[in-house]
């Protein structure tokens, strides 16, 4: 049974988008910058590299505990940036807007896109604004677009992750899908789950400055942990095994997950990263993390293995051992 | 978190699994079936099948509600979202959304235009009836003992609130007929079965008796947590090495001999027993529920005149042979064949293009197998 129209799991950033991105999109647009399928798309530009990267946002509710459209739209790009190992410097803000959505609305998140921006020291300096018919979206939909710059020395890529490598998270995981899930649903969780949205590249320059052998890194969105490490092995000689009793999950997440059936794997974060670096630099790494307030949670929680190669593998609490696969179908349309 | 993690031990675990090897070491082969979709999720996320001696064979049986529900159903459901495209709103729980019909799904349908909301709870559908008041809104009544009292009790709701716009497509399924016409095919040998845990907590651990008094067949009603499952298991292995069969509570924090008397009670209200299909299994006598006669207002069978339009269902909407050609769901229901027995698994049959309805559940055989790495 093959689809001959657009699901919502195309959407969901997991198999069925791959699929598309390499099927419709990649042989069309075909080009050395598209085809890393990075983050952000690194641009040679009169010698100096120059990270570029869009991002568009339909979150239902538009406002979730911990954050909204307007906050997200902003340090979403951002993070999409800085995991390539750029200093974000300038965004876009496209607004597709509803007839009849209320203005106040609307300041409420330009509000919190300028206050954003501010904490991450990026300025917002080109925009659109389109209006269409009642009906015709729902609310408000945004795009942000980045430019920022990888300074010399940063060198991150799938092909320099070598066996041994270790693989940190920089906190809790799940934290953003449950909080939009919980409000979506009015599901009357309390204390309610907050998103962790938040700017990591402020985070990141420091583990950058270190001197460390950073090696690769994503921040685990849509598809979560699961999706990200897949794309990480994806075609690789090598694989990745993960340790269940290592990989930090809010309580709160997850007793929503037990109730509802998720797995906090593959829920979506919005302001954690993940990193591959050298074994001998793992534990300073995640020292430095930690000093922050956003990777107050971090811990290394596997390592990049001979076999199974191309594949991820969890040791689970027990003892026994599972393959974990890309996020398949869309267990939560709408989260960004 | 608090009685989640004591039931994850890792220590004991492994404690476990060496006792459960010592009670098998040197024996034939031990065959134990699962009939939970629960269960069969948890051995795969746990990684439990390698913790255990590899005579020890789990099976797993027709345990997933998706997963039996007949892909006629699934088409009559598409059929009342298309003939009634105007007035009709389907309410579903997730898992269903995605499983195939003979040619569609509810997922595709949508994307094509038709009004299918997913829904957590009865409760919700019943709000999804009050907010569209316009509307008929139907909800898919599918599942086993532990979720049709929910159902039930939106139907008393409905009735206690007026609502006139909420119906249930039923296609309800009870246990212990299954697990008998399990036992008697000859194609399977089974030597015990981990009984449902959320199902029993409903129906008690008597309606299995007859298993282990008239089939000599072992039955241990166990939890879903890793601990609950391998003590599942040793407590029917004590019972197989000893050669005796009586029907033992493993999860007796929650299930009681005698069930429970309130949801029963609900179920005795609303539904009556009826013969029942089952995907791959076929027609089992009282292997289903259907709603009694003073509900029938409910009936969504009944107000939407299904039986009239069969002809639409068989021709126009649907060609069952093109679609499922190939695909062994069935035999994997009743546990004779494995998903890598399938010349369609995880090739033409994956979760993004399930074929059959043990790949789309999360709870299918096929779909723990494919996700869980032992393709």
């Amino acid at each position: 049974m093959k689809n001959d129209k657009i699901t919502l799991a195309h959407g969901s950033g997991g198999k069925l988008t791959h699929e598309l991105v390499k099927q419709l999109f990649l042989p069309r647009f075909n080009n050395k910058a598209l085809s890393q399928l990075g983050d952000s798309a690194i641009l040679h530009i009169h010698g100096m590299r120059i990270a570029f990267t869009t991002d568009s946002y339909v979150v239902k509710p538009l406002f979730f505990p911990g954050g909204d459209i307007g906050m997200l739209a902003v340090n979403g790009t951002i993070n999409d940036l800085a995991v390539v190992g750029a200093e974000p410097m300038f965004l876009s803000a496209g607004f597709i807007i509803e007839e009849g959505f209320e203005l106040s609305l609307l300041e409420k998140v330009v509000n919190s896109m300028k206050e954003a921006a501010t904490l991450a020291s990026v300025e917002i300096v080109t925009g659109d604004t389109k209006v269409v018919e009642k009906g015709s979206v729902d609310g408000l939909y945004m795009n942000t677009c980045g430019i920022g710059i990888v300074n010399d020395g940063i060198h991150l890529s799938t092909s320099s992750i070598e066996i041994g490598n270790k693989i940190i998270v920089s906190g809790t995981l799940g934290d953003h899908g449950m909080a939009v899930l919980s409000e979506r649903d009015s599901l009357g969780f309390t204390p309610s789950i907050k998103s962790d949205c938040a700017p990591l590249s402020g985070m990141i320059k420091k583990i950058l400055a270190s001197g460390a052998h950073i090696k690769f890194m994503r921040d685990p969105t849509r598809g979560g942990l699961a999706t990200t490490l897949n794309e990480i092995v994806n075609t690789q000689k090598y694989g990745i095994v993960i340790e269940e009793q290592a990989i930090p999950v809010n309580d709160g997440v997850r007793a929503l997950c037990e109730i509802l059936g998720y797995d906090p794997l593959y829920i979506a974060n919005e302001g954690k990263v993940v990193i591959v670096v050298s074994a001998h630099d793992a534990e300073r790494v995640c020292d430095i993390l930690k000093e922050d307030s956003l990777g107050r949670d971090a811990a290394i929680i596997g390592e990049v293995v001979v076999e199974p190669k191309g594949k991820v593998c969890l040791k689970t609490v027990i003892g026994g051992t599972r393959i974990i696969d890309m996020l398949v179908g869309d267990q939560l349309p709408r989260i960004c | 978190m608090k009685y989640i993690d004591e039931f994850r031990n890792g220590t004991i675990a492994i404690n476990l699994s060496r006792k459960i090897a010592d009670l098998v070491r040197g024996l034939d082969t031990i065959t134990l079936m699962e009939v939970c979709g629960s269960h069969t999720m948890n051995i795969y996320r746990y990684g439990l099948k390698k913790l255990l001696s590899s005579n020890i064979r789990l099976l797993s049986g027709p345990g997933c509600p998706v997963c039996v529900t007949p892909t006629s159903y699934i088409d009559t459901a598409i059929a009342i979202s298309q003939k009634y495209s105007q007035e009709v709103l389907i309410t579903t729980f997730g898992d269903l959304f995605r499983a195939p019909g003979s040619s569609s799904s509810l997922e595709r349908e949508k994307a094509r235009g038709a009004s299918v909301i997913v829904v957590y709870s009865t409760l919700d559908a019943l709000e999804v009836a009050k907010k569209n008041a316009g509307k008929k809104v139907v909800f898919l009544g599918i599942g086993f003992e532990t979720t049709t009292p929910t159902i039930a009790a939106s139907i008393i709701e409905a009735e206690k609130r007026n609502l006139t716009n909420y119906f249930v497509l039923t296609s309800h399924k009870v246990m212990p007929p299954v697990m008998e016409a399990l036992l008697r095919d000859k194609e399977l040998n089974l030597d015990g079965f981990l009984c449902p845990a959320h199902v029993s907590t409903i129906i008690g651990s008597k309606p299995y008796e007859f298993i282990a008094r008239d089939f000599h067949i072992p039955c241990v009603i166990a939890g879903f947590e890793p601990l609950d499952i391998l003590q599942g298991i040793y407590m029917l292995l004590e019972q197989i090495t000893r050669k005796e069969s009586s029907v033992k509570i493993q999860y007796s924090r929650v299930a009681k001999y005698e069930g429970n008397p309130t949801a029963l009670a609900l179920l005795d209200r609303v539904f009556e027993p009826c013969d029942a299909e089952w995907r791959g299994l076929g027609i089992i006598p009282g292997s289903g529920l259907k709603l009694r006669s003073q509900y029938e207002r409910f009936d969504a069978h009944t107000v939407f005149r299904i039986s009239d339009f069969g002809f639409q269902i068989n021709s126009a909407i649907c060609n069952p042979q093109s679609a499922i050609n190939g695909c062994i769901c069935g035999d994997i229901l009743r546990g004779v064949k494995l998903p890598a027995d399938c010349k369609l698994f995880g090739k033409v049959c994956n979760p993004e293009h399930p074929v059959g309805a043990c790949m789309v559940s999360s709870e299918g055989t096929c779909a723990a197998w494919y996700k869980y790495g032992e393709n």
